[in-house]
């Protein structure tokens, strides 16, 4: 569930096919900077009512993936 | 000091998005002015604008681009990539030699609003972390150079609405001094929003009139201020040789360049118009040309005191001379396009030159004794020109001036 829709997202962003997104798709391999994948969590705050700080060791969908469920479980 | 000459150019316009366009439209005399659509009007005095229509940002350039920039950069970006198409240059100058002298009179000001929007309704969390850079005027000569590898001088020039005028000439003096073999000037504007109508207008600089038809009305005794419009214009400015050593397409050489300032008041032009006639002289320099062979693209705002001022200038740097020289207005069809406008009119002045075509002055029915000159009014008019000049005036006194040749 949080993986299809930051997929979504993801592929909205880079202007691609969500399929081209998977669990350990790069960020830097997207072309997407600091600057997006910040906007990108603000979008994500928006989406699951959570609160996430920027946090550089997010690399891939995977680690942003785990990071959402981790927040949102605490919920 | 080494010539400049024009080889390549794009634009963005109420009556066109592309030169081809936009040249077409101006000597069939359209009038790209109209009710806005951008926001509501209900509760302003001034409804028109001379907006940029179908312009597909994600077909002229891509989806991203057209998601991540602020319209003021996308019209810019049209523009230039127009411009470097036309020229042919990519992959034919060293990208350290090519540079961007680009300008935007005031910068991303729908981003402005909107994010000011979601700072007050939201809080700070929910401000983009865009915001800056898609906001600030620099940043359509950074993308600019991003996109075409432009490693040389850049810069982003803004002298209000003057900043296209003052940043050709600039590039022209890179390029002459040596800094450059090319250079990709120009401005870009996207300030149709609320709260700049509502500054403008509370300036008194806008027009109150409902009706399109009689609206921008450059020299026309009915004039009661400008209609502010948008776009973009870049120019692929080149030395010489280069031009010349690649087998370019040269639309004109650009022959001077007056830059000064009225030191006078922030908004309103010194009624002496010395420093505006100054501008003039100095990008006359040596030229020596039969007045009737002579197009000035002018300003032309219609404001009461900029037509008036201007018409006073061109007297005092033309003497009995100007009243043979062919001036138009173009504002009359695109409305003011702010940092935009003296990009845009340089490339009505090149084309005029070129084609031997001098776009008309549109609506204007009502001579006023303080403006006399022949400022070809709603026809376009034939006439073998030998020079061209475009200037601009803007806020804070500036005054800048291009004049370009028949390059021989």
């Amino acid at each position: 569930m949080v993986f299809e829709k930051i997929a979504e997202m993801l592929a909205e962003k880079v202007d691609c096919d969500v399929s081209e997104i998977k669990g350990d798709t790069k960020f830097a391999d997207l072309g997407i900077d600091s600057l997006d994948i910040t906007e990108l969590l603000m979008n994500i705050e928006d989406e699951f009512g959570i609160e996430v700080e920027m946090d550089t060791s997010l690399v891939d969908v995977n680690a942003l993936v785990a990071k959402i469920e981790a927040l949102t479980a605490e919920k | 000091m080494k010539r400049v000459v024009v080889t390549g150019m794009g634009a963005v316009t109420p009556i066109g998005n592309t030169v081809a366009d936009f040249w077409g439209n101006l000597i069939a005399g359209k009038n790209g002015i109209d009710k806005i659509t951008y926001f509501d009007t209900s509760d302003l005095k001034f409804t028109l604008a001379g907006e940029v229509k179908d312009l597909d940002v994600a077909e002229r350039l891509d989806k991203i681009t057209a998601r991540k920039t602020d319209l003021f950069v996308q019209y810019a970006l049209c523009a230039a990539d127009e411009a470097i198409k036309d020229s042919g240059l990519e992959g034919k100058v060293d990208s350290e030699r090519f540079g961007v002298y680009f300008g935007s009179g005031i910068g991303g000001f729908n981003t402005l609003a909107k994010e000011h929007e979601a700072l007050l309704t939201s809080g700070p969390r929910k401000v983009t972390p865009q915001f800056i850079s898609k906001m600030i005027y620099n940043i359509a000569a950074g993308n600019i150079a991003i996109r075409y590898k432009a490693h040389g001088p850049n810069m982003a020039v803004s002298t209000a609405c003057a900043t296209g005028t003052t940043a050709i000439g600039e590039g022209y003096q890179a390029i002459q001094l040596g800094l450059a073999d090319a250079m990709l000037c120009g401005g870009s504007e996207a300030a149709i929003t609320k709260l700049a109508v509502a500054g403008f207008g509370n300036c008194l600089a806008l027009t109150e009139s409902q009706d399109k038809d009689a609206a921008s009305l450059p020299f026309d005794k009915r004039r009661g201020g400008f209609v502010i419009g948008e776009g973009a214009g870049a120019l692929i400015l080149e030395e010489y040789e280069h031009a010349v050593n690649r087998g370019a397409n040269i639309y004109a050489e650009v022959c001077g360049f007056g830059a000064t300032c009225d030191a006078y008041h922030v908004t309103a032009p010194d009624p002496e118009a010395k420093q505006t006639a100054r501008a003039f002289t100095l990008a006359m320099g040596c030229e020596k040309v039969d007045p009737a062979k002579i197009y000035i693209n002018a300003h032309g705002t219609g404001t009461l005191l900029n037509d008036k001022t201007e018409t006073l200038a061109i007297k005092k740097a033309f003497g009995d001379d100007a009243y043979k020289l062919h001036v138009s207005s173009i504002k009359g069809m695109t409305g003011h396009m702010l940092g935009a406008a003296g990009a845009a009119e340089a490339i009505a002045a090149v084309m005029a030159l070129k084609t031997g075509t001098i776009p008309p002055t549109l609506n204007l029915n009502e001579p006023d004794p303080e403006c006399d000159l022949d400022y070809t009014p709603n026809k376009a008019v034939q006439c073998d020109l030998e020079l061209a000049f475009s200037d601009s005036l803007g806020f804070g006194g500036h005054n800048a001036c291009v004049a370009f040749k028949k390059c021989k």
